[in-house]
């Protein structure tokens, strides 16, 4: 397989997801409704050769919901694709991306663990980071940081 | 006088054996804790010093103890964060603390004094008291920095504790971020100060203010 240049890449994405992908200079930014999440990050791993799971994280819009994001690298030519879908108001559910990426699993239990968006299907979906009992997800903007807890806050 | 048998030391159950923190921390809070030195040495000082001529001995025994206890005052190497840098500054060759008698050792169960070098986050606070309860009585505890302190700057994150004193009781708080090696050196002196007038009752007067 011969990886597509940054433009073949965009006129592919185009004509598959028909979005176009925002950026310049090989970092590709695309938004995706959330039913082809998967898809996408299938198609930008077998056909744009993006074989580097960077990271994926989430970003809280209040009232508007939460944006989750995922870079996929392609390290042989400068191409980078940052994924990214809006989940609905209220909504934290939104598909796993381990069957395509294995190293996703940590990157979605932190995301699980700081902004409790729950992957669906995710073989083992446990906080990573903060301890089993912890409640709530501290970089939610609601949050309530301050809140006196027991035994030691 | 009943001379009371000290208390036996059970080894505390492994962390794994609790269902969550709470029930960990409960278990910790019902154990007797014999922060200062043993019932039963208190009580046979108490007997002496109370004897004719007696307290010629308790009292001269303390100074001696006292003496000897700051004299070789044995921090726990326990770095958390940046500040550990600057105490491995102060136990390094310039500003030489061994001049004191004081060793960094590497295991609380030697150990005099734990300075608390740095931030000290909610997961990371039941290893803290975990170490301090392993260590022998009578024991100190340095604060050290802004984080040990107070939470410092992360007062507000939601990972931080708000204070060290909130885990274990501190003696002397070391402020800066972080401190300098100086000013934890001046903060050590302050301790063997603090160390001097420590009554084997348990009771530690705050050393008078520097003129």
């Amino acid at each position: 397989m011969t990886a597509p240049s940054v433009a073949a890449a965009t006129s592919q994405i185009q004509e598959r997801f028909g979005v176009s992908p925002a950026g310049e200079r090989g970092e590709l930014s695309v938004s995706l409704p959330l039913e082809r999440w998967q898809e996408f990050a299938r198609f930008a791993k077998e056909s744009l050769g993006c074989r580097y799971f960077n990271w994926l994280t989430a970003v809280d819009w209040k009232e508007q919901g939460l944006d989750v994001l995922a870079r996929l690298d392609n390290l042989e030519v400068q191409l980078a694709v940052t994924m990214r879908t809006r989940l609905q108001p209220g909504a934290t559910r939104c598909p796993t991306l381990t069957g395509v990426f294995r190293g996703a699993g940590w990157m979605e239990r932190e995301c699980y663990d700081m902004f409790g968006v729950v992957f669906e299907g995710h073989p083992d979906l446990r906080r990573i980071l903060l301890d089993q009992d912890w409640e709530g997800h501290p970089l939610r903007k609601d949050y309530a940081v301050d809140t006196p807890q027991a035994p030691y806050r | 006088m009943e001379v009371k048998p000290p208390i036996p030391q059970v080894p505390p159950p492994v962390w794994s054996d609790f269902k969550d923190l709470q029930e960990w921390e409960k278990y910790h809070q019902t154990r007797a804790t014999n922060d200062r030195t043993s019932e039963a040495l208190t009580s046979i000082a108490d007997a002496i010093h109370h004897m004719p001529g007696g307290w010629i001995v308790t009292t001269s025994t303390d100074k001696i103890f006292n003496w000897a206890r700051k004299s070789s005052i044995w921090p726990v190497t326990f770095g958390l964060a940046c500040c550990a840098i600057e105490m491995m500054a102060t136990f390094a060759s310039r500003f030489d603390v061994e001049r004191f008698g004081m060793v960094p050792w590497a295991s609380p169960r030697h150990s005099d004094l734990m300075i608390v070098s740095g931030t000290v986050t909610i997961k990371m606070a039941p290893m803290l008291k975990r170490i301090y309860d392993q260590m022998p009585d009578p024991k100190w505890v340095v604060s050290m920095g802004s984080c040990a302190n107070s939470g410092g700057p992360f007062r507000h994150g939601y990972h931080v504790v708000k204070g060290v004193d909130r885990v274990v009781p501190v003696d002397v708080y070391v402020p800066g971020c972080p401190p300098t090696p100086d000013s934890l050196m001046y903060g050590l002196l302050r301790l063997q100060e603090q160390v001097a007038h420590f009554l084997q009752t348990g009771a530690r007067p705050t050393p008078a203010e520097p003129a």
